[in-house]
């Protein structure tokens, strides 16, 4: 194997990449007009615009969990988080006298938005100040935010008709869906934010090593507890997309089990669960290869339940061919670093527990 | 330093340290059910109770195998899709005609083969139980809507026999056959758990993995009992269901990890492993039952306060256990 | 001792790992009834050998022969059955179980299948009294200190009718009456007929208790001596291999004349600053271009008044004053701010990001005192990690590679560099040579020297007295958390005096200061 087809096949997005378009390509062998694009109304039609419509909410919700997932922590109230802030924003504009109003919209989503804020200051306070473990942190605004979102509600699923909100969803902008452009711009900001100025580095840096962090001068707890703000706010415009997609509020099922999906999408990605560096490209790749799955078998007629059984499979060989342990077994290969010229790699060794 | 200065406290400060939790969970075990007597004058007929092991007892079932995996510091999301899968794979083959007993023994056998499988990927490949439970929950769920998207009724008799089975005295208090398997289960579990090395070698992992390791324990051997554990629990919480509802459906016991998970902490157990007991998780499991109970019996509170008030719960019991310091690591 | 013939014996044993080879040919013998010390320094195959021996690796050639039949474990398990238990460094129990259970488990007495729980606490009493040991065997082992741990390891070990017991570093987190009673448990053993492998990297200890000596470096056998025929100094040469006139020239630095640095404000002035159930109060000044040492043994309180000058703790009570100014120091940031950087003596847990690169991790204090929003330009950053890759000669000299894939004396000086991007005006360095080779070592103390001549203040920690008179200016003595004195490094200052102090918590009016 040549050394350019090495460093390919070990470069972090091969896999992914790979996964993405074998699925495309059976897809347009299953179906040939799979890739095709028509212009309708002045508006681009496709599977793939579908795709990516689709993959907006997932997207979003990713993005957030990749920076919790980074810090060493992890997000389980995300789906919770989109429910209510979905109720919330539908409940405003179903009691409004004129639901087209445009600062109708706004007043909702800006009261949506502060109530997730408050969800994820919620959970930064638990993981940061309190220092309860992330996974079950979260775990208590998962269960309880479920029946939060039903509160607002009040178990019923409030329908709405306001243009301006369906358009989250539903609208287009320069032929192609508002959605795709909510998600890309959220990517951008956060890829901006985190690789335009240190707060990536830092965000890596407290995942890799909390305590040496704060030795170094770093407010450690405070970084937490934005990654989790961070992710609320995004699982919030999420949840709008999704209550916006159907023009109803569903407090038990909108956003059911999209925190999965999402920490599915980022370890995809490539960012590892235990923390450290942290992938936004990857996480998008994975947001958009799970998509393309559930659609894919859509297309095929198969029930979307049953898609789970395909999704079982691509966790499992995602994670197999991530997992140092697995590759160590099935190939000599290294794992993308280049190997350290270092004098003598058996002085590591022994050093490493001092 | 002389030998005995190295010795910390009174053995009376500490030792009960461990079993603070269990204890606070009766309490408020005994509190909610004192309340529910004082305000509905239903609730002091003994059957309530009943009602309450019936009505959860393949929860309890469940919550037992989890708190094996818990114990050493893992977590297994796929109890839910398995108790599922179980419940619809009998339906399935009883509907096809197979011999009853060889529907029970297969169906016993799907869920602690997933659960080793998934038990192995952990180990030798190093993954994370969160991830890998996650694919196991969608390997389930998959596989029930596979077999059918529609709900399937049990006729079998031995099924029917069971679902109708009643243990009671003659004033009209009873208990199913159910009852009867989960306190079985519960029984072999807490024995498990303390008389027998593999239950030791769970507290042990779940303690210190790497400890255990140079320690010369068989972690490999002991991580992957606890998911099979796990997964025959569930698969016989899955029968008990069936029992329960005398059919399978593809989206039975949706979410259920999430109580299943509160149960145990509720009832004690810490989730970085290494501390908790079975009679914990017993109380934690009629923790949830007496919540949705007094909830129905409260004509006024909507069902979805009870996922608020088991969210709170958890909240205060790992506030709790955070607290007493309860953390080994 | 040595007439009877060797329970154990280790021939022409080799093992060699991708790319390096860390045993070659090493021969080692074990007789009952001796305590014989494995020396060598970092990296000279020590744990090797031992993990040879357990069955944590295979070997690549050679044999290993226990009482006269040869063997080859499949893990530490078979090999503690058949007799070979190891006690580590870290304490290897689970802290969650009880004294008894942690003695037992994998092996406990049953009856009917069932663990046998009252045969398991008697039998745990019954082998800790013993080892002189009277404690609750029913309390978590967590609630016991570190040594009664090690104790309750070693009784771990010890119950499985060893014969040859492997001590690997036990001494490293122990104070010294800790020490005394574990060597009073090694010397009964060994009156037992045990053989007890111990491996140490305090000299005194060896003489202390080793019977004879075996000395490893690079990979390979130096020899096997009694210790009564091999000096101290004989023996460091034989682990080093190299005359130690790199640390030379360093020597003069601390001779430069003290009250010409104590002129004017000191740099940072602490008086009467405690922290409950860490240090004492104590008062300290450091001026600017001043080294500071603080000696004591592990324990003594060095790394928590550390600690305490770096915010890492926050103080209960007492003032600090930067440049004549009081200032709080209640946590890291404020204390950075200041112009103070902290090395801890912990590198992995407290200083690298393992995951980072070397740059990132060079760049990180200075990055966080700039804070998020203003990045450190690139150019800038190949600057400064060029620069001081350069000073420092890190290997490998690629900024790009993680961390983690240096060496131990490596991680250190990125660690160091990290500080001294940010222009400290106080450095302070725990155990800076700490586990790393004498080459990196002695380049780490020029360093300091270096650093206090150009005007800097530093703060240094060692275990190594030698290492602290050779660069302090003051030595502050620690003694049981307390400081009980200051001593300017003059010629009447001698480690012997040193350890006088810290042996007898000399007074404070003895002191010089």
């Amino acid at each position: 194997m040549s050394e350019r087809a090495k460093s390919m096949l070990n470069h972090r997005l091969f896999w992914p990449v790979a996964v993405l378009v074998v699925m495309l390509v059976a897809n347009t062998v299953y179906r040939p007009g799979f890739l095709s694009i028509e212009v309708n109304n002045g508006h681009l039609y496709g599977t793939p615009i579908d795709i990516l419509r689709l993959s907006a909410p997932l997207i979003l919700v990713a993005l957030g969990m990749t920076l919790v997932i980074s810090t060493g922590g992890i997000d389980l109230s995300v789906g919770s988080t989109c429910a209510i802030s979905g109720a919330i924003a539908c409940l405003y504009i179903s009691r409004a006298p004129d639901q087209n109003n445009l600062v109708t919209v706004f007043t909702a989503l800006a009261m949506a938005l502060g109530v997730a804020l408050a969800l994820g200051a919620w959970n930064g306070v638990l993981v940061s100040v309190i220092g309860i473990q992330p996974i079950i942190a979260t775990l208590i605004l998962m269960v309880a935010g479920r029946g939060l979102a039903q509160l607002v509600t009040e178990g019923q699923i409030i329908t709405i008709n306001s243009g301006p909100f369906r358009a989250i969803g539903l609208g287009h902008f320069l032929t192609l869906p508002l959605a795709i452009f909510i998600a890309l711009g959220a990517a951008l900001l956060i890829a901006g934010l985190t690789r335009r100025t240190a707060l990536g580095m830092i965000v890596e840096s407290v995942g890799g090593n909390r305590e040496a962090s704060r030795l170094a001068g770093i407010r450690s707890a405070r970084i937490v507890f934005l990654v989790y703000v961070v992710s609320a706010a995004c699982a919030a415009i999420a949840g709008f997309m999704m209550t916006a997609n159907v023009s109803s509020a569903d407090g038990n099922n909108t956003g059911l089990w999209v925190e999965l999906d999402a920490i599915l999408a980022v370890v995809i990605g490539g960012t590892s669960l235990a923390g450290g560096r942290f992938y936004l490209s990857g996480t998008i790749l994975g947001a958009l290869i799970i998509q393309t799955l559930t659609t894919t078998v859509y297309a095929m007629n198969i029930s979307p339940q049953t898609a789970l059984l395909f999704k079982a499979v691509v966790v499992i060989a995602v994670c197999l061919i991530q997992a140092p342990a697995f590759r160590a077994k099935f190939s000599r290969r290294g794992r993308g670093t280049p190997p350290p010229p270092t004098p003598s790699p058996q002085r590591q060794k022994e050093e490493v527990p001092a | 330093m002389t030998s005995t200065s190295l010795t910390t406290g009174p053995s009376w400060a500490r030792l009960p340290r461990r079993h603070v939790p269990v204890l606070v969970t009766l309490a408020l075990l005994l509190v909610m059910y004192g309340i529910g007597v004082s305000q509905y004058r239903a609730f002091s007929n003994i059957q309530v109770i009943f009602n309450v092991f019936i009505d959860n007892g393949f929860l309890l079932v469940v919550a037992v195998g989890m708190t094996f995996v818990i114990l050493t510091g893992g977590i297994d999301l796929s109890v839910g899709s398995v108790v599922a899968m179980t419940a619809m794979v009998s339906a399935w083959l009883l509907q096809s005609g197979l011999p009853t007993l060889l529907v029970l023994v297969i169906a016993l056998l799907i869920g602690p083969t997933l659960g080793f499988l998934m038990g192995c990927a952990i180990h030798f490949f190093d993954l994370q139980p969160f991830i890998v439970t996650l694919a196991g929950m969608f390997f389930a769920r998959g596989m029930c809507t596979f077999i059918s998207d529609a709900s399937i009724p049990i006729t079998d008799g031995f099924w029917t026999t069971m679902s109708q089975y009643r243990i009671g005295d003659p004033r009209g208090n009873f208990v199913s056959a159910s009852v009867l398997i989960a306190f079985a289960v519960v029984l072999v579990a807490a024995y498990v758990l303390a008389y027998t090395r593999l239950g030791r070698n769970v507290y042990a992992i779940g303690g210190n993995p790497q400890s255990a390791l140079l320690m010369g324990l068989p972690v490999a051997r002991t991580r992957i009992a606890v998911y099979t554990i796990s997964g025959l629990c569930s698969a016989i919480g899955g029968i008990l269901l069936s029992f329960y509802t005398l059919s399978g459906a593809p989206l039975i016991a949706v979410g259920m990890e999430l109580d299943v998970i509160a149960a145990v902490v509720i009832g004690g157990t810490v989730l970085t492993g290494g501390s908790g007991y079975i009679f914990g998780t017993v109380l934690g499991v009629l923790v949830l039952g007496v919540i949705q109970t007094l909830i129905t019996f409260d004509g006024g509170l909507s069902s979805w306060w009870t996922k608020i008030v088991i969210g709170g719960l958890l909240f205060a019991f790992i506030l709790f256990q955070r607290l007493i310091g309860i953390r080994y690591k | 001792m040595t007439d009877s013939r060797p329970v154990l014996t280790m021939t022409g044993i080799s093992k060699s790992f991708p790319g390096v080879r860390a045993l070659h040919n090493v021969d080692f013998r074990l007789f009952p009834g001796e305590v014989h010390a494995l020396m060598g320094e970092n990296g000279a195959g020590k744990s090797t050998l031992i993990k040879v021996l357990t069955g944590v690796y295979g070997i690549d050639a050679g044999t290993i022969t226990l009482s006269g039949e040869q063997v080859a474990f499949s893990g530490p398990m078979q090999a503690s059955a058949a007799g070979v238990s190891t006690v580590y460094q870290e304490v290897n129990l689970c802290p969650n179980l009880s004294v008894a259970e942690n003695i037992f488990i994998g092996r406990e007495p049953r009856r009917f299948g069932a663990v046998h729980w009252g045969e398991v606490r008697r039998r745990a009493r019954q082998l800790l009294a013993r080892l002189d040991l009277d404690i609750d065997v029913t309390a978590p082992v967590a609630s016991y200190s570190l040594a009664v741990q090690q104790m309750v390891a070693i009784a771990r070990a010890i119950d499985v009718q060893a014969q040859v017991l492997i001590l690997d570093e036990p001494t490293s987190s122990l104070d010294a009456g800790e020490v005394a009673q574990l060597f009073r448990i090694m010397r009964q053993l060994r009156d037992e007929g045990i053989a007890i492998l111990f491996v140490t990297h305090f000299l005194d200890q060896v003489y202390g208790i080793a019977d004879r000596i075996t000395v490893l470096r690079n990979g390979t056998l130096v020899g096997e001596y009694p210790t009564a025929e091999l000096p101290q100094l004989a023996l460091v040469e034989k682990m080093i291999g190299k005359e130690l006139d790199v640390l030379e020239g360093i020597e003069e630095h601390s001779r430069r004349d003290l009250a010409a640095l104590e002129d004017g404000t000191p740099f940072v002035e602490v008086s009467q600053l405690s922290r409950k159930g860490a240090v004492a109060p104590f008062s300290l000044t450091i001026h600017a271009g001043e080294v500071v040492g603080l000696a004591g043994l592990l324990g003594s309180g060095r790394t928590e008044v550390a600690r305490l000058f770096f915010g890492a703790d926050r103080a209960d009570r007492g003032e600090v004053a930067v440049s004549g100014k009081p200032a709080g120091l209640r946590n890291p940031v404020q204390a950075i701010e200041r112009g103070i950087g902290f090395c801890s003596e912990n590198r992995r847990a407290e200083g690298i990001i393992p995951d980072l690169s070397v740059r990132e991790n060079m760049i990180l204090a200075m990055q966080a005192s700039r804070g998020w929003l203003r990045p450190i330009p690139r150019r800038r950053q190949d600057e400064l990690v060029e620069q001081y890759i350069k000073a420092l000669s890190i290997r490998p000299a690629n900024p790009d590679v993680p961390v983690r894939n240096l060496s131990g004396g490596n991680q250190q000086k990125v660690l160091l560099a990290r500080w001294l991007i940010t222009e400290p005006r106080l450095l302070i360095l725990d155990e800076p040579t700490r586990g790393i080779d004498v080459g990196a070592k002695a380049e780490i103390q020029k360093l300091v020297a270096q650093l206090s001549d150009g005007g800097m203040a530093v703060l240094f920690i060692s275990a190594e007295l030698e290492e602290v008179l050779r660069l302090s200016h003051k030595v502050a003595v620690m003694r049981d958390r307390e400081m009980v004195a200051q001593l300017s490094n003059d010629d009447t200052v001698d480690a012997d005096r040193v350890m006088q102090t810290i042996a007898s918590g000399t007074p404070r009016e003895e002191a010089t200061r």
